[in-house]
């Protein structure tokens, strides 16, 4: 039975967001960050698809060390373009969520 | 406020609003697997509750929770997480030329929330206004933090209960964030360039060198990617 009020590992959470909000925090309190040279700017403003297109692709087409075209990489790109033609992030996660079903669902049968 | 109207200014923050119901949705679902996960692995619910809100980032958690549940020492708990996390520094990177104008106190607060939805959010949010909404960039972070939270202590209480996620499709729900966001944030050539090119270096880091290192690398490589590729047609915005 585990005690809830326990707090042993309380430190470890606050040694881990220690160096977490260094991460966040450090780019945004920077002085001159406005002054940087456009080309910087351009690279900051292309961080955005970049970094989160890297989160999406490594979660959907990499399962178990190796590429791999599944029914979620096919859910989550067809809910993305239909997303994107809706304008509705709503709408894209929620025909991923059909989508991905749908495939299984086949693919069991 | 220049060259904003308030009809945009809301017209934005609507669309704020209704894209951050699907984060919540995430936010509940996998803060309450996190929650369950992490009593499994034997910590308290105020060591879980900790963990969610001191820490606050949902990968670098499970992370955690499964070097404990092997005791792993904490020291590499700590680095292992830093380096899962690292990828944060990017994201304010990104914005911070948005908020410079912002007292340090608030930048300070807003760096607090910036996880990955967080980011998600807000980047969509300043490239449909053209610049930086302090209410949205709260509203955004609150998205994440109060459901995350929320859920994680709910899940500690009674996750068992909760169907597998997969079984009704909401494993699909982070990745489909994710790529939802980043195309709704291609404007031009160069950034759906920095997407391709982002993905793709993901996927083989992701395999060729280690799953937690992707989205730093695909964040890096992406953006150099749509640069020097579009700078040639001399178009960059």
């Amino acid at each position: 039975m585990i005690d809830p009020f326990r707090t042993d590992l309380v430190p470890l959470a606050i040694l881990g967001g220690i160096g977490t909000y260094a991460a966040r925090a450090l780019p945004l309190l920077a002085p001159g960050v406005d002054r940087l040279p456009a080309p910087v700017l351009t690279y900051l403003r292309l961080i955005g698809p970049a970094a989160l297109g890297a989160i999406a692709a490594a979660n959907i087409f990499v399962a178990d060390g190796a590429f791999r075209v599944g029914p979620e990489a096919v859910a989550v790109i067809t809910g993305a373009a239909i997303g994107r033609w809706r304008n509705s992030l709503l709408v894209g996660m929620a025909v991923s969520v059909v989508v991905v079903l749908l495939l299984r669902a086949t693919i069991a049968a | 406020m220049s060259g904003v109207v308030a009809s945009d200014l809301r017209t934005a923050r609507r669309r704020l609003a209704i894209d951050s119901i699907g984060i919540w949705v995430l936010a509940i679902v996998i803060g309450t697997i996190f929650g369950f996960t992490a009593r499994e692995g034997g910590l308290s619910l105020i060591e879980t509750a900790a963990f969610s809100s001191i820490l606050f980032a949902g990968a670098a958690q499970f992370a955690a929770v499964g070097l404990l549940a092997v005791a792993a020492p904490w020291g590499s708990i700590v680095l292992l997480v830093w380096l899962l996390n690292a990828r944060h520094f990017l994201y304010a990177a990104s914005i911070a030329p948005h908020t410079t104008h912002l007292p340090r106190r608030v930048r300070a607060g807003l760096a607090y929330l910036l996880t990955d939805e967080a980011f998600a959010l807000t980047s969509a949010h300043i490239a449909r206004l053209g610049r930086f909404d302090l209410a949205g960039g709260w509203y955004a972070g609150a998205s994440i933090f109060v459901p995350w939270n929320l859920a994680t202590i709910a899940g500690w209480l009674a996750g068992a209960a909760l169907p597998e996620p997969g079984t009704i499709g909401l494993d699909v729900m982070f990745p489909a964030s994710m790529a939802g966001l980043a195309v709704g944030l291609v404007r031009d050539r160069a950034a759906l360039i920095a997407l391709i090119t982002g993905g793709a270096a993901a996927i083989a880091a992701a395999i060729l060198i280690n799953p937690s290192a992707a989205a730093m690398i695909g964040g890096l490589i992406g953006p150099l990617v749509g640069i020097a590729l579009t700078r040639r047609g001399g178009e960059t915005r």
